[in-house]
């Protein structure tokens, strides 16, 4: 049997570290343009394209992130689409990303005074152009600390898609658990190496929060 | 798309399905009750706690807040076995429910009391209060009131993450859905109908904390 060193274990889980970045900031992006499309049908006047907003919220919300990934990736298979595991946690993450920023904007958006909608529409601006040039800039400074302690939940959320067998830090984990029989050390190590990630995106947000401190300025 | 959807492979396996949903809602009362106490405790000890207390529950509550639940999951139930802690599958899940929810409530909790004033302590002390009713009356129970929303929301967020318990075999909803999928091979039909099971847990629970809220905190909080 071949021996393995702390250093042959920690070199395997750090290369699969990669993926778990490449994977957060894939869903960070695509999660985001999402959210931002829903933010507009939340915040915009269609009824039925706000109720459409809330009850996605709502949904994916109100379920598990791992349910969720396993009916995109089940789901699919079902349309005759033969999804690759990356695939199925990109989506499903997506998805579920989009749900949670789009709610923090929304709050973002909401906080902004009223008086400024009423400016500018006086201004004969319409909902676009609110948003574009009086709205959006000035929620912009208070969306960011949420924002950047949400990528925290989206690596962390990341260790789910592991089930469904994408190879990940966590599933890169389990694998070598299983060839070196010694699963203290190995998950001590993900979790250390989930803590270097996310601890600094936790810290530059309370810092931001501070700094910014946007929310409570104009009151 | 020539699928037909079968929801009546099910019927047989209700009883498992029906298990599963008594497992989570045993996971998540056991998890909500000691975790929120575990954090109630943190928070005193973070905010009024002697010193030598403070970093060391500061430490325990950045680690767990900045690591994924599986993998607290996976360090408490594969991992303590090899210095001598074997646990069930149920205490596992049980276990790293309560340390997350703690870490979490702990720093929802803490929150409230920091908006506690100096002068309300002074009030309490100068009523002839002790330290500790003053924590208890002044402090803690507005301070709940005030985080309650919040803490109701981390409540149903650990309940959704609960569904991983079902990769150390605790016999949960998702565990039943892998079960019955694993049996009959029709995986969407069961994870549609435990994802529509979770979401109307979600909901009721929900529900009952804001219930529980009112029950708890009659009086109007003082902002």
């Amino acid at each position: 049997m071949t021996e393995f060193s702390t250093w042959d274990i920690l070199c395997n889980l750090l290369l699969a570290t990669r993926w778990t970045i490449l994977l957060s900031l894939a869903t960070f992006l695509f999660g985001g343009i999402v959210g931002l499309i829903l933010l507009f049908m939340r915040t915009g006047k269609r009824r039925a394209l706000r109720r459409f907003a809330w009850d996605y919220v709502e949904l994916f919300q109100g379920t598990p992130l791992l349910m969720q990934l396993f009916i995109v990736f089940f789901g699919l298979s079902l349309v005759g689409l033969n999804v690759p595991p990356w695939l199925a946690a990109g989506l499903a993450l997506t998805l579920w990303t989009s749900a949670f920023l789009s709610e923090i904007w929304r709050g973002c958006v909401e906080a902004i005074a009223k008086g400024q909608w009423e400016a500018s529409s006086s201004l004969g601006m319409g909902y676009f152009q609110q948003m574009r040039w009086v709205v959006l800039p000035q929620a912009f400074k208070i969306a960011i600390p949420p924002t950047v302690g949400f990528s925290v939940q989206i690596v962390k959320g990341t260790a789910v898609t592991s089930i469904i067998g994408f190879v990940e830090l966590s599933k890169a984990g389990t694998i070598v658990t299983n060839a070196t029989f010694q699963p203290f050390v190995v998950y001590g190590f993900v979790a250390l190496i989930y803590f270097a990630l996310c601890f600094p995106l936790s810290m530059s947000s309370q810092f931001l929060e501070r700094k910014l401190n946007v929310a409570h300025r104009n009151h | 798309m020539n699928y037909t959807f079968d929801f009546s492979s099910i019927g047989s396996y209700l009883p498992v399905l029906f298990n599963g949903i008594l497992v989570t809602i045993e996971l998540i009362a056991v998890g909500a009750t000691f975790g929120v106490a575990l954090g109630i405790f943190c928070a005193w000890a973070r905010a009024l706690g002697p010193i030598w207390l403070k970093p060391i529950v500061a430490g325990y509550v950045e680690l767990i807040r900045n690591t994924p639940f599986l993998i607290q999951l996976f360090f408490i139930f594969f991992g303590l076995p090899s210095i001598g802690i074997q646990l069930t599958e149920m205490q596992g899940a049980m276990l790293t429910m309560v340390i997350n929810l703690g870490a979490y409530s702990c720093e929802i909790v803490r929150a409230g009391i920091q908006a506690t004033t100096k002068g309300q302590f002074e009030a309490g002390w100068s009523l002839g209060m002790t330290r500790f009713e003053t924590f208890r009356y002044v402090v803690l129970i507005p301070s709940l009131q005030r985080i309650w929303p919040a803490l109701s929301s981390q409540i149903v967020l650990v309940m959704l993450g609960s569904a991983v318990v079902s990769q150390i075999a605790a016999e949960d909803l998702s565990f039943a859905a892998n079960f019955i999928q694993s049996r009959n091979f029709r995986a969407f039909e069961i994870y549609f109908l435990a994802t529509a099971i979770y979401l109307a847990l979600a909901i009721t629970l929900r529900q009952l904390l804001r219930g529980l809220g009112w029950w708890l905190f009659p009086r109007k909080a003082t902002r």
